[in-house]
Order: C-alpha cells, then structure tokens, then sequence
C-alpha cells in the first residue's frame, strides 16, 4: 500500500478523475467546491488533459455532453444553484445515454442560500434532476477516502451503464481534510462502439440524439432504459451498516450527517439504548432490501439530514411505513450535533417504544 | 536540553505565515501567537486569508481572546458574505510598535496576493520574519523540488520573499512521531534548496514527549480549528 496522503475532499475527487482517466474538466467556480477547478488547472495541463473553465454551468454541462459523445472520460463539478443550471444538460446526458460524472458539492439553499454544507439537493438528485424520466446513479461519500474512491467508482460506473453517475457530497466533504491512501484498482476497459470518433469511411456513421419525434419510438427507449435502472438497482446498490446487529432504532443517514450519528450511536449505547445505523452510499438507487429487513424487528427510525426532510421519504417507502420515521435535521448551512441525534433517538425511544 | 520555546525570545517583531494551502498556517500561526504571549505582554495576529471561507483564524477566536491577544479578522469572517474582504484594521499591528505581530497569509499565490500591500511596511521597519509552512503529506508538496514551484509562485504574488521554514508535517489525526521523523530529512530538503533555515517543528501537543529530544525548536499544537464531525468514519 502506498503512503497516504493528507488532502482536501475537493482535492481528493479531483485527483481520482484524474487516476479514473479522465482528462477533459469543465467547469465554473463556486464555493464550497472551487478547489477543484483549481486542482484541475494546475494538474490537467501535465497529463495533457483539458482544464477549460467555461462561461457558465450551462456552457460546462454542454461541454460535458460534446466530450461524452466521443466515448471520453469527463466530468463537470458545481455547488447546488450551478447545478440546477446545469438541470437540462442533465436530461440531455441521461436522453443520448451517455456516461458522464457530475459532482454536486452541496450548500444551503434555496435560491443563492447559504456557502455552508447542506443535503438540500437529495430530491434533485435523486428526483428530478431534469425534465422527463430519467436516474442518475448517485454516491454519496462520507469521508475524504470516500471522496477519492466513489469518484473513482462513480466513472465506473458511468462507463458501465451508460449514465451520469452523480457524486452527492456536502461542503463539508470538500473542504475537510484526512489522510487518504490513493491506492485505486484498474480502470476498466470498456468498449464504447457508439461513440462519436469518426467513421474513416469504415463504418456507418453514429449518432447520438435525444430528439424521436415518432412518439412509439421514443417510448422504446424509455422502456429500455428503464430495465436497464432495473439491472443497476440489482448489482449497484451500496451501504453501510453500523451496530445493526441487535438494534432496535435505527437512524438513516448519509454524509457529514451519518458521521454525527456515528458519534450519537456509540454515545446512546453506553446509555443502554440499542440503537444503529443504515448508511446509504448509493442514495439511487436507494438501499430498499436493509430498510425492509430492519423494519421487521426495529421499533422506530430516525432519518438525520441537512434538510428539510427529504431522504426520509426513501426510508418510509422502504419501511412501507411499518414503523414510525422521526425526522432529525439542520438546514440552511447548519449541521446537526450529536446532541441533536441524541435528543432525537430519546424521542424515537418514547415513539416506538410506546407501540 | 535547551529551554522549551526559548526560541520564541528571539522572535521578529511580525511573522507572517505563508505557505501551499492545506499546509496547516493557519493552526500554526495560532498555536505561535499564543507561545508568544508567554514572552511579550502585546500580541496581535490578523486573519489575512482571503481564499478560504470555511477555515479561518476566527474559528480559534475564543482562545485566543482568553489569552489577551488580540484578534484582527475580516467583519465577514465566518458569516455568509462570500466576500475577500480585508481587515481593516491590520495596520494597528504595523503601527504599534511595542505589540508583537502575527499574520495568518491564505494559501497559495492567490492568497499571498492579499499580503503585498503590507509589504512597503514590513520592507521599511525590517524588523519581520516570512515563514514557510510546509507540510511533506500534502500532496503538490512531497519534495524539496515540487515545493520550490509553489514557494516561488507565492513570493512573487506577495513581494516578499521567505525568511524561514517551520516544519509542519503531518497526517491530521492519525499522525505518529515517526511520520514526523521520517519526514526531517524532507524539511532539511526544502531548507538546503532553499537556502532557508528550519525555524520550528510545529507537533501535535500528545506527540511533544516523544519528540522533545529528537528535534530542535519543538513548538507544541493544540488544534483550535476543529469541528465535531472530524471523527466517526
């Protein structure tokens, strides 16, 4: 194993597309994510990479699709309001079924909001990340090793699938900084015969579109890529658990917030409370089967979040609402306590315990 | 064995930390201010980083204020107001003659920039030392050569060229002593192309047993700028 290193989340990401074999980034600055650019500017130009800070996200996204076309390596990394600029490029990339990684550094919102962390966007990424039908794979890493090797996997996949992988961090994510062993596997070598690299008068050309006027047509191809999501919802889904063996509550949370908890947990089982946790690394698709599972014997869940409450729509669903979802979160820039994990296990202990 | 820190009475009126950013400025600028209020009744140190809204000097503010040095940072430090905002009132560490000054520089050549227009001051009284924050885990800085390119980029954003090294090397919470030894002869590196002497080692306060005898000019570091996710991976 090589010696780690000590890095930023947002240097981390950076240095991983650039192992994934990525050497086209486009981007357009914005805290709390604008390391990567500068990363990218400094580093891509030595593996004869392109650095090219566009115009605008919207310039960025399209980029991203030019490059994608060509079968490529690429990616594109913002904050919340630039990537809901970068929404309609989005729908194009999952449209034409092309690969592309897209890295969402999430701050407070809505609107301009804050430049502190949030997890505001999980309904965007997970929802409605542009018009029509569509899923992006989405990773969600909870430390700086996962900022480097989701990333890594992120362009895997992409490849592999023929989507956008999305990387789901928070501005926490980016900005902290831990030691990292850079150690990754192989790229995979994946035949793209779609790609747009030029006939030489050797093959009929390729054409990669969004547009099929004739509605059955277009139908088709929903209809396809849908069982394609089906495929990954089978082989892709990833997570984590911590202390579930015997737990009776149990708290779903992702990120900067299942590092809190983490804390919480311990702290809550020196009480005697019996409580653990299911960590989503893959938000889409989302861990249904160990949700499902806990449901079965667990008295309450607590969904800890940066946001209003968006992921615990997931764990109802996945629970099919047997058991009560307490919601624990901090909004706008503010990131929960332990002490408001542990308040909120102590409330789902008086719900579920009284059932 | 020399007197712990004894090297502190020799201190420059200012001292400014500079360096590749990540380097740990900003904690060593800190954990410096306060040895040196141990030595000299007037301590002030100004938060100069520009680049990085999320770390900044004021994070350490409370302990700082408790040890009676003085805090001068940008009134949109760790507010909302994205905006590269200096302080304005540096210039009571350049006035003053009798207060011992700290500068905390932001990373890089961007943030030296914001030091070039105290320049003409520290060039006109000379009595300033320029350190350089090197850390031998952070990743554009893992020899003496790839950190010459980021120490020349950031003296000619500042105007300023460096004076000294102060040894940093770590890897957060999982560092040992033997990462710290292991990467002297990284630090003798930097000081030989450089032509720059090893000022301090700067070292997580539960390390400075271990390594009190091995290295000269050990400054202790108690890390200020934290947040309670740090831990529970």
């Amino acid at each position: 194993m090589s010696e780690k290193v000590l890095v930023k989340g947002n240097e981390a990401l950076a240095k991983a597309a650039i192992a994934a074999g990525c050497r086209h980034y486009f981007g357009y600055p914005i805290t709390p994510q604008t390391e990567v650019a500068a990363y990218m500017s400094r580093e891509m130009p030595k593996v004869d990479g392109v650095f090219l800070q566009a115009e605008s996200e919207i310039a960025a996204i399209n980029m991203v699709i030019g490059v994608a076309s060509t079968g490529k390596r690429v990616m594109t990394s913002s904050s919340s309001p630039g990537i809901s600029l970068k929404s309609e490029g989005l729908s194009y990339l999952a449209g034409c079924d092309l690969p592309a990684l897209v890295v969402n550094v999430q701050r407070g919102g809505p609107g301009l909001g804050s430049i502190q962390p949030s997890q505001a966007d999980y309904f965007h990424a997970t929802r409605g990340a542009g018009h029509g039908d569509f899923h992006m794979i989405v990773l969600a890493p909870n430390s700086v090793q996962e900022m480097y090797s989701l990333t890594f996997k992120g362009f895997e996949l992409a490849d592999k699938y023929r989507m956008t992988a999305m990387l789901l961090a928070d501005g926490t994510m980016g900005q902290m900084m831990e030691p990292v062993s850079l150690d990754v596997g192989e790229v995979t070598k994946v035949e793209k015969p779609w790609a747009l690299t030029g006939t030489k008068g050797a093959r009929k050309p390729n054409i990669v579109n969004s547009l099929f006027l004739v509605a059955d047509e277009l139908e088709k191809y929903n209809f396809e890529r849908y069982k394609k999501y089906e495929i990954v919802e089978q082989n892709e889904t990833l997570y984590e658990e911590y202390r579930m063996e015997d737990a009776e509550y149990v708290i779903a949370a992702f990120g900067v917030a299942s590092r809190v908890s983490k804390n919480a947990i311990d702290e809550a089982r020196a009480k005697g409370i019996k409580v653990g946790m299911i960590r989503p690394i893959t938000l889409w698709p989302f861990p249904k089967a160990p949700f499902a599972k806990a449901a079965e014997t667990a008295k309450a869940f607590v969904s800890v979040e940066l946001s209003m409450g968006q992921m615990i729509e997931d764990v109802q669903l996945a629970t099919k609402c047997k058991r009560p979802v307490l919601l624990c979160n901090r909004v706008g820039g503010m990131i929960p306590t332990t002490n408001d994990v542990l308040a909120a296990i102590d409330k789902a202990v008086e719900v579920g315990g009284a059932e | 064995m020399q007197t712990p820190l004894a090297f502190l009475n020799d201190a420059k009126r200012i001292t400014v930390f500079a360096g590749h950013y990540g380097s740990g400025k900003t904690n060593a600028a800190i954990n410096y201010a306060l040895a040196l209020r141990d030595f000299h009744d007037q301590v002030m140190i100004a938060d100069l980083d520009i680049v990085n809204p999320y770390f900044r000097t004021k994070d350490g503010a409370k302990v700082l204020e408790k040890k009676g040095i003085r805090l001068i940072s940008s009134p949109f430090a760790n507010s909302n107001v994205d905006t590269p905002a200096l302080p304005p009132d540096t210039y009571a560490i350049l006035d003053n003659k009798e207060a011992y000054g700290v500068l905390d520089v932001g990373g890089d050549d961007r943030g030296a920039l914001a030091l070039g227009r105290y320049v003409p001051s520290l060039l006109k009284e000379q009595n300033y030392e320029m350190l350089l924050v090197i850390n031998r885990f952070r990743p554009l800085t893992q020899n003496a050569e790839d950190t010459e390119e980021i120490v020349r980029e950031i003296e000619q954003a500042a105007g300023l060229s460096f004076t000294g090294i102060v040894h940093n090397s770590n890897l957060g919470y999982e560092t040992t002593a033997a990462d710290v030894l292991h990467s002297i002869p990284y630090a003798e590196d930097v000081s030989k192309r450089l032509q720059l002497p090893i000022r301090m080692t700067t070292v997580s306060e539960h390390l400075c047993g271990e390594l009190t005898n091995q290295i000269e000019n050990l400054l202790p570091m108690t890390i200020y700028v934290q947040q309670s996710w740090e831990h529970g991976v």
